[in-house]
Protein backbone atom coordinates (compact mmCIF):
# COMPACT_ATOMS: atom_id res chain seq x y z
CA UNK A 1 0.00 0.00 0.00
CA UNK A 2 1.27 3.54 -0.94
CA UNK A 3 1.43 6.03 1.59
CA UNK A 4 2.82 10.17 2.41
CA UNK A 5 5.03 9.89 4.48
CA UNK A 6 5.94 12.68 6.83
CA UNK A 7 9.07 12.27 8.73
CA UNK A 8 9.36 15.18 10.80
CA UNK A 9 12.91 16.81 12.07
CA UNK A 10 13.50 14.42 14.49
CA UNK A 11 13.90 11.91 12.37
CA UNK A 12 16.29 13.63 10.68
CA UNK A 13 19.27 13.19 12.46
CA UNK A 14 19.02 12.53 16.39
CA UNK A 15 16.11 9.39 15.74
CA UNK A 16 17.49 8.96 12.39
CA UNK A 17 17.54 5.01 13.39
CA UNK A 18 13.87 5.33 13.52
CA UNK A 19 13.63 6.20 9.79
CA UNK A 20 16.24 3.98 8.75
CA UNK A 21 14.53 0.95 10.73
CA UNK A 22 10.87 1.97 9.54
CA UNK A 23 12.43 2.24 5.54
CA UNK A 24 14.09 -1.13 6.12
CA UNK A 25 10.66 -3.45 7.25
CA UNK A 26 8.63 -1.27 4.49
CA UNK A 27 9.67 -2.97 1.53
CA UNK A 28 8.89 -6.96 3.32
CA UNK A 29 6.03 -5.65 4.70
CA UNK A 30 4.48 -4.15 1.81
CA UNK A 31 4.61 -0.91 2.25
CA UNK A 32 5.62 1.93 -0.41
CA UNK A 33 6.25 5.58 1.37
CA UNK A 34 6.62 8.71 -0.44
CA UNK A 35 8.28 11.63 1.48
CA UNK A 36 6.06 14.69 1.38
CA UNK A 37 7.76 17.20 -0.87
CA UNK A 38 9.43 19.96 1.22
CA UNK A 39 7.64 19.40 4.24
CA UNK A 40 8.46 21.93 7.16
CA UNK A 41 8.26 21.40 10.78
CA UNK A 42 5.27 20.99 12.52
CA UNK A 43 6.40 23.39 15.31
CA UNK A 44 5.49 20.73 17.90
CA UNK A 45 4.22 21.97 21.07
CA UNK A 46 5.95 25.27 21.07
CA UNK A 47 4.55 27.30 18.22
CA UNK A 48 0.57 27.10 19.33
CA UNK A 49 1.97 28.28 22.48
CA UNK A 50 2.67 31.41 21.35
CA UNK A 51 0.57 31.92 18.06
CA UNK A 52 -3.17 30.41 16.92
CA UNK A 53 -4.00 30.73 13.47
CA UNK A 54 0.43 30.52 12.16
CA UNK A 55 0.81 27.50 14.23
CA UNK A 56 -2.47 25.77 12.08
CA UNK A 57 -0.76 27.34 9.26
CA UNK A 58 2.81 25.44 9.79
CA UNK A 59 0.86 21.96 10.09
CA UNK A 60 -1.29 23.04 7.44
CA UNK A 61 1.44 24.00 4.76
CA UNK A 62 2.11 19.83 5.12
CA UNK A 63 -1.32 18.51 4.68
CA UNK A 64 -1.44 20.87 1.47
CA UNK A 65 1.47 19.24 -0.04
CA UNK A 66 0.67 15.68 0.91
CA UNK A 67 -2.75 16.51 -0.36
CA UNK A 68 -1.46 17.30 -3.69
CA UNK A 69 -0.24 13.72 -4.10
CA UNK A 70 -3.37 12.07 -6.34
CA UNK A 71 -2.27 7.98 -5.59
CA UNK A 72 -3.08 8.36 -2.07
CA UNK A 73 -4.70 10.69 0.51
CA UNK A 74 -3.18 8.48 3.82
CA UNK A 75 -0.62 10.30 5.69
CA UNK A 76 1.74 8.27 7.69
CA UNK A 77 3.88 10.17 10.28
CA UNK A 78 6.21 7.95 12.83
CA UNK A 79 6.46 11.03 15.75
CA UNK A 80 3.28 10.92 17.74
CA UNK A 81 3.97 14.81 18.12
CA UNK A 82 3.91 15.19 14.72
CA UNK A 83 0.57 12.96 14.34
CA UNK A 84 -0.98 14.81 16.91
CA UNK A 85 -0.33 18.04 15.10
CA UNK A 86 -1.43 16.91 11.75
CA UNK A 87 -4.23 14.93 12.80
CA UNK A 88 -5.51 17.50 15.43
CA UNK A 89 -5.09 20.34 12.22
CA UNK A 90 -6.80 18.36 9.91
CA UNK A 91 -10.03 17.86 12.37
CA UNK A 92 -10.30 21.11 13.84
CA UNK A 93 -10.28 22.47 10.21
CA UNK A 94 -13.00 20.33 9.02
CA UNK A 95 -15.00 21.37 12.78
CA UNK A 96 -14.74 24.99 13.13
CA UNK A 97 -15.10 26.89 9.38
CA UNK A 98 -13.78 30.21 10.75
CA UNK A 99 -10.33 27.73 12.19
CA UNK A 100 -9.99 26.93 8.38
CA UNK A 101 -11.34 30.31 6.56
CA UNK A 102 -8.08 31.48 8.13
CA UNK A 103 -5.97 29.16 7.73
CA UNK A 104 -6.83 28.85 4.14
CA UNK A 105 -6.24 32.77 3.86
CA UNK A 106 -2.77 32.43 4.92
CA UNK A 107 -2.20 29.24 2.96
CA UNK A 108 -3.03 31.17 -0.25
CA UNK A 109 -0.07 33.61 0.36
CA UNK A 110 2.24 30.52 0.02
CA UNK A 111 -0.17 29.44 -3.47
CA UNK A 112 -1.41 26.32 -1.31
CA UNK A 113 -4.65 25.24 0.30
CA UNK A 114 -6.22 22.82 2.38
CA UNK A 115 -10.01 21.05 2.93
CA UNK A 116 -10.18 19.35 6.39
CA UNK A 117 -10.89 15.86 5.84
CA UNK A 118 -9.03 15.20 2.90
CA UNK A 119 -6.21 13.44 4.05
CA UNK A 120 -6.36 10.34 6.58
CA UNK A 121 -3.54 10.99 8.83
CA UNK A 122 -2.40 7.81 10.64
CA UNK A 123 0.54 6.71 13.10
CA UNK A 124 3.14 4.57 11.50
CA UNK A 125 2.20 1.98 14.24
CA UNK A 126 -1.59 2.36 13.76
CA UNK A 127 -0.70 1.55 10.05
CA UNK A 128 1.33 -1.57 10.74
CA UNK A 129 -0.82 -2.95 12.98
CA UNK A 130 -4.00 -2.52 10.79
CA UNK A 131 -3.02 -2.10 7.54
CA UNK A 132 -0.62 -4.63 7.40
CA UNK A 133 -1.56 -6.92 10.56
CA UNK A 134 -0.61 -9.03 12.94
CA UNK A 135 -0.67 -12.32 10.69
CA UNK A 136 0.99 -10.99 8.06
CA UNK A 137 4.12 -9.83 10.31
CA UNK A 138 4.08 -13.25 11.95
CA UNK A 139 4.35 -14.68 8.91
CA UNK A 140 7.27 -12.81 8.44
CA UNK A 141 9.51 -14.06 11.84
CA UNK A 142 12.20 -15.85 11.23
CA UNK A 143 13.96 -14.85 14.01
CA UNK A 144 11.44 -14.68 17.07
CA UNK A 145 12.57 -12.55 19.94
CA UNK A 146 11.97 -15.66 22.38
CA UNK A 147 13.34 -15.22 25.34
CA UNK A 148 13.41 -11.06 25.99
CA UNK A 149 11.45 -9.58 28.18
CA UNK A 150 10.13 -5.85 27.12
CA UNK A 151 7.93 -2.93 28.24
CA UNK A 152 6.30 -1.86 25.68
CA UNK A 153 5.69 2.09 26.01
CA UNK A 154 3.39 4.24 24.05
CA UNK A 155 3.68 7.13 25.75
CA UNK A 156 0.98 9.98 25.43
CA UNK A 157 -0.06 11.91 22.10
CA UNK A 158 -0.53 8.33 19.57
CA UNK A 159 -3.49 7.74 21.88
CA UNK A 160 -5.05 10.88 23.41
CA UNK A 161 -6.89 12.87 22.77
CA UNK A 162 -10.11 11.63 20.93
CA UNK A 163 -10.43 13.61 17.74
CA UNK A 164 -13.03 13.62 15.04
CA UNK A 165 -15.57 10.78 14.15
CA UNK A 166 -13.05 8.00 14.56
CA UNK A 167 -11.20 8.68 18.25
CA UNK A 168 -7.98 7.41 18.62
CA UNK A 169 -7.02 4.08 17.07
CA UNK A 170 -6.39 2.17 20.46
CA UNK A 171 -7.63 2.85 23.66
CA UNK A 172 -6.41 6.33 25.47
CA UNK A 173 -5.81 4.68 28.79
CA UNK A 174 -4.66 1.35 27.80
CA UNK A 175 -3.40 0.82 24.18
CA UNK A 176 -2.71 -3.12 23.60
CA UNK A 177 -1.79 -2.72 19.68
CA UNK A 178 2.21 -2.64 20.69
CA UNK A 179 2.00 -5.51 23.19
CA UNK A 180 -0.05 -7.21 20.34
CA UNK A 181 2.57 -6.64 17.87
CA UNK A 182 5.81 -7.66 20.52
CA UNK A 183 3.73 -10.78 21.56
CA UNK A 184 3.68 -11.82 17.85
CA UNK A 185 7.77 -11.29 17.25
CA UNK A 186 7.77 -13.39 20.14
CA UNK A 187 8.73 -11.68 22.98
CA UNK A 188 7.58 -11.92 26.38
CA UNK A 189 5.53 -8.49 26.84
CA UNK A 190 4.94 -7.31 30.36
CA UNK A 191 1.66 -5.81 31.42
CA UNK A 192 3.38 -2.51 31.87
CA UNK A 193 1.44 0.12 34.14
CA UNK A 194 2.97 3.15 32.95
CA UNK A 195 2.58 2.40 29.57
CA UNK A 196 0.63 5.37 28.25
CA UNK A 197 1.95 7.88 31.28
CA UNK A 198 3.89 10.75 29.78
CA UNK A 199 7.49 11.43 29.46
CA UNK A 200 7.67 15.34 30.12
CA UNK A 201 8.35 16.45 26.31
CA UNK A 202 10.23 19.72 26.51
CA UNK A 203 10.38 19.89 30.27
CA UNK A 204 13.43 18.69 30.99
CA UNK A 205 14.01 22.57 29.24
CA UNK A 206 11.61 24.34 31.47
CA UNK A 207 11.85 22.69 35.06
CA UNK A 208 14.69 19.77 35.07
CA UNK A 209 12.97 18.38 38.00
CA UNK A 210 9.58 18.11 37.03
CA UNK A 211 10.96 16.70 33.82
CA UNK A 212 13.53 13.94 35.07
CA UNK A 213 11.23 12.71 37.79
CA UNK A 214 8.67 11.96 34.67
CA UNK A 215 11.56 9.95 33.15
CA UNK A 216 12.58 8.16 36.26
CA UNK A 217 9.48 6.71 37.61
CA UNK A 218 9.41 5.12 33.92
CA UNK A 219 12.60 3.66 33.86
CA UNK A 220 11.87 2.35 37.43
CA UNK A 221 8.82 1.12 36.24
CA UNK A 222 10.19 -1.44 33.66
CA UNK A 223 13.56 -2.10 35.51
CA UNK A 224 11.03 -2.72 38.42
CA UNK A 225 9.42 -5.42 36.44
CA UNK A 226 12.37 -6.81 34.86
CA UNK A 227 12.61 -5.65 31.70
CA UNK A 228 15.39 -6.52 29.25
CA UNK A 229 14.62 -3.23 27.22
CA UNK A 230 11.69 -0.75 26.54
CA UNK A 231 10.22 -0.25 23.44
CA UNK A 232 8.95 3.25 22.15
CA UNK A 233 7.01 4.75 18.92
CA UNK A 234 8.08 8.63 18.99
CA UNK A 235 11.53 9.97 18.69
CA UNK A 236 10.79 12.60 21.58
CA UNK A 237 9.81 9.60 23.82
CA UNK A 238 13.08 7.85 22.70
CA UNK A 239 15.16 10.67 23.29
CA UNK A 240 13.90 11.25 26.73
CA UNK A 241 14.25 8.09 27.90
CA UNK A 242 17.74 7.06 26.40
CA UNK A 243 19.72 10.52 25.92
CA UNK A 244 17.92 11.63 29.16
CA UNK A 245 18.88 8.84 31.34
CA UNK A 246 22.27 9.41 32.22
CA UNK A 247 21.55 12.81 33.26
CA UNK A 248 18.46 11.57 35.10
CA UNK A 249 20.59 9.26 36.87
CA UNK A 250 23.29 12.06 37.81
CA UNK A 251 20.33 14.60 38.95
CA UNK A 252 18.50 11.85 41.46
CA UNK A 253 22.11 9.96 42.23
CA UNK A 254 20.93 6.29 40.46
CA UNK A 255 22.12 4.11 38.30
CA UNK A 256 19.22 2.83 36.06
CA UNK A 257 20.32 1.31 32.57
CA UNK A 258 17.63 0.75 30.47
CA UNK A 259 17.90 0.53 26.94
CA UNK A 260 15.21 1.87 24.60
CA UNK A 261 14.67 0.84 21.37
CA UNK A 262 12.21 1.56 18.65
CA UNK A 263 9.09 -0.90 17.62
CA UNK A 264 10.36 -0.46 13.87
CA UNK A 265 13.88 -2.02 14.76
CA UNK A 266 12.02 -4.80 16.94
CA UNK A 267 9.92 -6.08 13.66
CA UNK A 268 13.86 -5.79 11.89
CA UNK A 269 15.18 -8.31 14.59
CA UNK A 270 12.21 -10.51 14.30
CA UNK A 271 12.61 -10.81 10.39
CA UNK A 272 15.74 -11.72 11.18
CA UNK A 273 17.75 -8.24 9.72
CA UNK A 274 20.96 -7.01 10.47
CA UNK A 275 20.66 -5.02 13.71
CA UNK A 276 23.41 -2.10 12.25
CA UNK A 277 20.83 -2.16 8.92
CA UNK A 278 18.46 -1.11 11.43
CA UNK A 279 20.37 1.91 13.05
CA UNK A 280 20.76 -0.28 16.49
CA UNK A 281 23.76 1.06 17.85
CA UNK A 282 22.98 4.72 18.66
CA UNK A 283 21.60 4.30 21.53
CA UNK A 284 23.20 6.71 24.44
CA UNK A 285 22.28 2.92 26.98
CA UNK A 286 24.11 0.47 25.60
CA UNK A 287 21.37 -1.99 24.42
CA UNK A 288 24.25 -5.01 23.05
CA UNK A 289 23.88 -6.67 26.43
CA UNK A 290 19.81 -6.85 26.20
CA UNK A 291 20.28 -8.01 22.63
CA UNK A 292 22.87 -10.95 23.63
CA UNK A 293 20.44 -12.28 25.49
CA UNK A 294 18.77 -13.87 22.43
CA UNK A 295 21.99 -13.85 20.76
CA UNK A 296 21.75 -11.29 18.82
CA UNK A 297 25.33 -9.77 17.91
CA UNK A 298 25.55 -6.34 17.73
CA UNK A 299 28.99 -4.66 16.57
CA UNK A 300 30.75 -2.12 18.39
CA UNK A 301 29.25 1.44 17.07
CA UNK A 302 31.51 3.14 14.95
CA UNK A 303 32.05 6.36 16.22
CA UNK A 304 31.40 9.22 14.34
CA UNK A 305 33.81 12.33 15.08
CA UNK A 306 32.27 15.05 13.28
CA UNK A 307 33.37 18.60 13.70
CA UNK A 308 30.48 21.12 13.72
CA UNK A 309 30.70 23.53 10.54
CA UNK A 310 31.90 26.80 12.21
CA UNK A 311 29.16 28.97 11.56
CA UNK A 312 26.91 26.91 13.25
CA UNK A 313 27.80 25.98 17.11
CA UNK A 314 24.79 26.51 19.14
CA UNK A 315 24.98 29.63 20.79
CA UNK A 316 22.72 31.28 23.36
CA UNK A 317 21.29 33.74 21.03
CA UNK A 318 18.27 33.64 18.38
CA UNK A 319 19.20 33.50 14.76
CA UNK A 320 19.40 37.19 13.57
CA UNK A 321 16.01 38.62 12.18
CA UNK A 322 15.92 39.78 8.07
CA UNK B 1 -21.36 14.06 24.81
CA UNK B 2 -24.57 14.88 26.79
CA UNK B 3 -23.26 18.52 27.26
CA UNK B 4 -22.98 18.90 23.46
CA UNK B 5 -27.11 20.76 23.48
CA UNK B 6 -26.00 23.28 26.15
CA UNK B 7 -22.50 24.60 24.70
CA UNK B 8 -22.08 28.08 24.36
CA UNK B 9 -21.74 29.38 20.90
CA UNK B 10 -17.91 28.40 19.73
CA UNK B 11 -17.48 31.71 17.71
CA UNK B 12 -17.86 34.65 19.94
CA UNK B 13 -17.48 37.93 18.74
CA UNK B 14 -17.06 40.70 21.23
CA UNK B 15 -15.82 38.91 24.31
CA UNK B 16 -18.05 40.66 27.31
CA UNK B 17 -15.53 38.67 30.24
CA UNK B 18 -12.35 36.89 30.73
CA UNK B 19 -14.35 33.31 30.48
CA UNK B 20 -15.42 34.70 26.90
CA UNK B 21 -11.97 36.07 25.82
CA UNK B 22 -10.58 32.51 26.44
CA UNK B 23 -13.27 30.37 24.93
CA UNK B 24 -13.16 32.68 21.69
CA UNK B 25 -9.26 31.98 21.46
CA UNK B 26 -9.58 28.47 21.71
CA UNK B 27 -10.19 26.73 18.39
CA UNK B 28 -13.17 24.48 18.33
CA UNK B 29 -15.52 23.93 21.05
CA UNK B 30 -13.73 24.07 24.45
CA UNK B 31 -16.42 23.14 26.55
CA UNK B 32 -14.88 25.32 29.23
CA UNK B 33 -18.36 26.80 30.21
CA UNK B 34 -19.08 23.66 31.70
CA UNK B 35 -16.49 22.71 33.81
CA UNK B 36 -18.68 21.46 37.15
CA UNK B 37 -15.04 22.11 39.27
CA UNK B 38 -14.88 17.89 39.89
CA UNK B 39 -11.49 17.86 40.20
CA UNK B 40 -10.55 15.04 37.77
CA UNK B 41 -8.20 17.04 35.57
CA UNK B 42 -5.84 17.71 38.72
CA UNK B 43 -6.32 14.26 39.82
CA UNK B 44 -4.43 13.30 36.69
CA UNK B 45 -1.75 15.72 35.85
CA UNK B 46 1.56 14.50 35.99
CA UNK B 47 2.69 17.58 36.87
CA UNK B 48 0.14 18.41 39.38
CA UNK B 49 2.63 19.11 42.39
CA UNK B 50 4.68 21.68 40.60
CA UNK B 51 2.06 23.85 39.42
CA UNK B 52 0.85 26.52 41.32
CA UNK B 53 -3.02 26.02 40.55
CA UNK B 54 -4.54 22.84 39.61
CA UNK B 55 -6.46 22.93 36.12
CA UNK B 56 -9.40 23.22 38.42
CA UNK B 57 -8.36 26.12 39.89
CA UNK B 58 -7.12 27.61 37.26
CA UNK B 59 -10.82 27.49 35.81
CA UNK B 60 -12.43 28.14 38.62
CA UNK B 61 -10.24 31.66 38.59
CA UNK B 62 -10.90 31.87 34.83
CA UNK B 63 -15.27 31.85 35.67
CA UNK B 64 -14.73 34.30 38.56
CA UNK B 65 -12.86 36.73 35.92
CA UNK B 66 -9.26 36.95 37.91
CA UNK B 67 -6.89 37.47 34.31
CA UNK B 68 -3.83 38.66 35.84
CA UNK B 69 -4.01 35.69 38.42
CA UNK B 70 -4.54 33.16 35.61
CA UNK B 71 -2.08 34.42 33.49
CA UNK B 72 0.42 34.67 35.75
CA UNK B 73 0.29 31.04 36.77
CA UNK B 74 2.78 28.52 36.63
CA UNK B 75 0.46 26.07 35.51
CA UNK B 76 -0.14 26.35 31.38
CA UNK B 77 3.88 26.26 31.45
CA UNK B 78 4.07 23.43 33.30
CA UNK B 79 1.71 21.49 31.10
CA UNK B 80 3.45 18.73 29.27
CA UNK B 81 0.31 18.27 27.11
CA UNK B 82 -0.32 14.38 27.81
CA UNK B 83 -4.08 14.74 27.36
CA UNK B 84 -4.77 12.59 30.52
CA UNK B 85 -7.27 15.29 32.12
CA UNK B 86 -8.97 15.89 28.80
CA UNK B 87 -9.86 12.08 27.87
CA UNK B 88 -11.17 12.01 31.59
CA UNK B 89 -13.15 14.95 31.45
CA UNK B 90 -16.60 14.21 32.36
CA UNK B 91 -17.43 17.18 31.06
CA UNK B 92 -15.61 17.28 27.47
CA UNK B 93 -13.15 20.26 28.39
CA UNK B 94 -10.61 20.77 25.93
CA UNK B 95 -8.22 21.21 28.74
CA UNK B 96 -5.00 20.84 26.93
CA UNK B 97 -5.93 23.45 23.95
CA UNK B 98 -6.93 26.12 26.95
CA UNK B 99 -3.49 25.68 28.44
CA UNK B 100 -2.38 26.31 25.38
CA UNK B 101 -4.30 29.40 24.92
CA UNK B 102 -3.67 30.89 28.40
CA UNK B 103 0.06 30.29 27.37
CA UNK B 104 -0.54 32.45 24.07
CA UNK B 105 -2.40 35.09 26.18
CA UNK B 106 0.34 35.56 28.60
CA UNK B 107 2.90 35.78 26.01
CA UNK B 108 0.40 38.76 24.40
CA UNK B 109 -0.10 40.44 27.69
CA UNK B 110 4.18 39.64 28.62
CA UNK B 111 2.39 38.83 32.46
CA UNK B 112 4.48 35.52 33.45
CA UNK B 113 6.20 35.23 36.52
CA UNK B 114 9.24 33.16 34.41
CA UNK B 115 10.40 33.84 30.74
CA UNK B 116 12.33 30.04 30.94
CA UNK B 117 9.27 29.00 29.30
CA UNK B 118 8.24 31.19 27.20
CA UNK B 119 11.51 31.42 25.52
CA UNK B 120 12.22 27.89 24.92
CA UNK B 121 9.17 28.23 22.92
CA UNK B 122 10.50 31.73 20.91
CA UNK B 123 13.67 30.19 20.49
CA UNK B 124 11.84 27.04 18.54
CA UNK B 125 9.92 29.02 16.59
CA UNK B 126 12.64 31.39 15.66
CA UNK B 127 14.43 28.49 14.04
CA UNK B 128 11.28 26.62 12.09
CA UNK B 129 10.55 30.45 10.73
CA UNK B 130 14.27 31.06 9.01
CA UNK B 131 14.65 27.01 8.39
CA UNK B 132 11.45 25.67 7.96
CA UNK B 133 12.80 23.17 10.19
CA UNK B 134 13.91 22.55 14.11
CA UNK B 135 16.65 20.41 15.52
CA UNK B 136 15.74 19.65 19.07
CA UNK B 137 18.62 19.42 20.45
CA UNK B 138 20.70 21.84 19.04
CA UNK B 139 17.95 24.18 20.59
CA UNK B 140 18.30 22.57 23.48
CA UNK B 141 21.54 23.32 24.00
CA UNK B 142 21.01 26.72 22.83
CA UNK B 143 18.35 27.11 25.38
CA UNK B 144 20.30 25.83 28.04
CA UNK B 145 23.31 27.91 27.93
CA UNK B 146 21.30 30.81 28.08
CA UNK B 147 19.13 29.57 31.49
CA UNK B 148 21.40 27.34 33.08
CA UNK B 149 25.44 27.85 31.97
CA UNK B 150 26.20 25.50 34.78
CA UNK B 151 23.77 22.65 34.06
CA UNK B 152 25.81 22.49 30.35
CA UNK B 153 28.43 20.62 32.25
CA UNK B 154 26.25 18.41 34.15
CA UNK B 155 24.81 17.83 29.66
CA UNK B 156 28.35 17.54 28.51
CA UNK B 157 28.72 13.62 28.91
CA UNK B 158 25.20 13.49 26.94
CA UNK B 159 26.42 16.01 24.60
CA UNK B 160 29.36 13.94 23.23
CA UNK B 161 27.63 10.84 23.29
CA UNK B 162 24.71 12.46 21.15
CA UNK B 163 27.64 13.73 19.06
CA UNK B 164 29.33 10.57 18.68
CA UNK B 165 26.77 8.46 18.00
CA UNK B 166 26.14 10.65 14.98
CA UNK B 167 22.91 11.80 16.45
CA UNK B 168 23.90 15.28 16.74
CA UNK B 169 22.85 18.32 14.20
CA UNK B 170 24.66 21.49 14.09
CA UNK B 171 22.00 23.37 11.78
CA UNK B 172 18.46 22.37 10.83
CA UNK B 173 18.04 21.83 7.06
CA UNK B 174 16.52 24.90 5.41
CA UNK B 175 13.62 24.03 3.50
CA UNK B 176 13.33 24.83 -0.20
CA UNK B 177 9.88 26.88 0.12
CA UNK B 178 11.11 29.08 2.33
CA UNK B 179 9.65 32.33 0.59
CA UNK B 180 6.48 30.72 0.64
CA UNK B 181 6.33 29.57 3.79
CA UNK B 182 7.22 33.24 5.33
CA UNK B 183 4.57 34.14 3.27
CA UNK B 184 1.94 31.76 4.79
CA UNK B 185 3.57 33.06 8.52
CA UNK B 186 3.12 36.56 8.10
CA UNK B 187 -0.54 36.32 6.36
CA UNK B 188 -1.28 34.04 9.82
CA UNK B 189 0.15 36.92 11.52
CA UNK B 190 -1.72 39.26 10.25
CA UNK B 191 -5.18 37.30 10.34
CA UNK B 192 -4.15 36.71 14.25
CA UNK B 193 -3.63 40.44 15.13
CA UNK B 194 -7.29 41.17 13.80
CA UNK B 195 -8.85 37.63 15.95
S1 LIG C 1 7.29 17.14 16.59
FE1 LIG C 1 9.36 17.74 16.71
S2 LIG C 1 10.29 16.66 15.24
FE2 LIG C 1 8.17 16.30 14.84
S3 LIG C 1 8.16 17.84 13.15
FE3 LIG C 1 7.49 18.58 14.96
S4 LIG C 1 9.22 19.70 15.77
FE4 LIG C 1 9.84 18.59 14.17
S1 LIG D 1 5.35 10.49 25.87
FE1 LIG D 1 6.57 12.25 25.85
S2 LIG D 1 7.45 12.48 23.85
FE2 LIG D 1 5.99 10.89 23.72
S3 LIG D 1 4.19 11.98 23.10
FE3 LIG D 1 4.08 12.11 25.32
S4 LIG D 1 5.18 13.94 25.87
FE4 LIG D 1 5.59 13.53 23.72
S1 LIG E 1 -12.19 17.50 34.89
FE1 LIG E 1 -13.36 18.84 33.57
S2 LIG E 1 -15.20 19.31 34.72
FE2 LIG E 1 -13.76 18.43 36.18
S3 LIG E 1 -12.75 20.24 37.05
FE3 LIG E 1 -11.49 19.57 35.34
S4 LIG E 1 -12.25 20.76 33.61
FE4 LIG E 1 -13.77 20.93 35.19
S1 LIG F 1 -2.56 17.85 29.58
FE1 LIG F 1 -1.52 19.30 30.87
S2 LIG F 1 -3.00 19.90 32.40
FE2 LIG F 1 -3.78 18.05 31.44
S3 LIG F 1 -3.12 16.42 32.76
FE3 LIG F 1 -1.57 16.63 31.15
S4 LIG F 1 -0.07 18.04 31.99
FE4 LIG F 1 -1.89 18.20 33.28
Amino acid sequence: MKYNYYPGCSLEKNAASYHISAMAIAKPLGMEFVEVDDWNCCGATEYVSLNLIASYALIARNLALASKNEETKQLVAPCSACYLNLRKCDSYMSESPTLAEKVNTALAAGGLSYKGGTLKVRHLLDVVVNDIGYDAIAAKVTKPLKGLRVAPYYGCMIVRPKLGQNGSFDNVEYPKTLDKLLKVLGAEVIDFPLKSHCCGGHMTQISEGTGYELIRQLVKGATDYKADLMVTLCPMCQLNLDAFQGPMNAYFDTNYNMPVLYFTQMIGLAMGMDPTDLGIGAELVDARPALAKIEIEVPEPKLVIKKPPKEALPMPSLPEEK
Amino acid sequence: MSSANISPPSEIKHPKSFLEEVIAATPGESHLMNCIQCGTCGGSCPSGQDMDHTPRALFAMIAAGLKEHTLKSNTPWYCVSCYYCTVRCPQSVHITDIMYTLKRMAVKEKIYNDAKAPDFSKTFINWVENYGRAFELGLMSMHMLKHNPFGVFKMAGMGVGMVTKGRMAFTPTRIKGMDGLKAILNKAKELEAVA
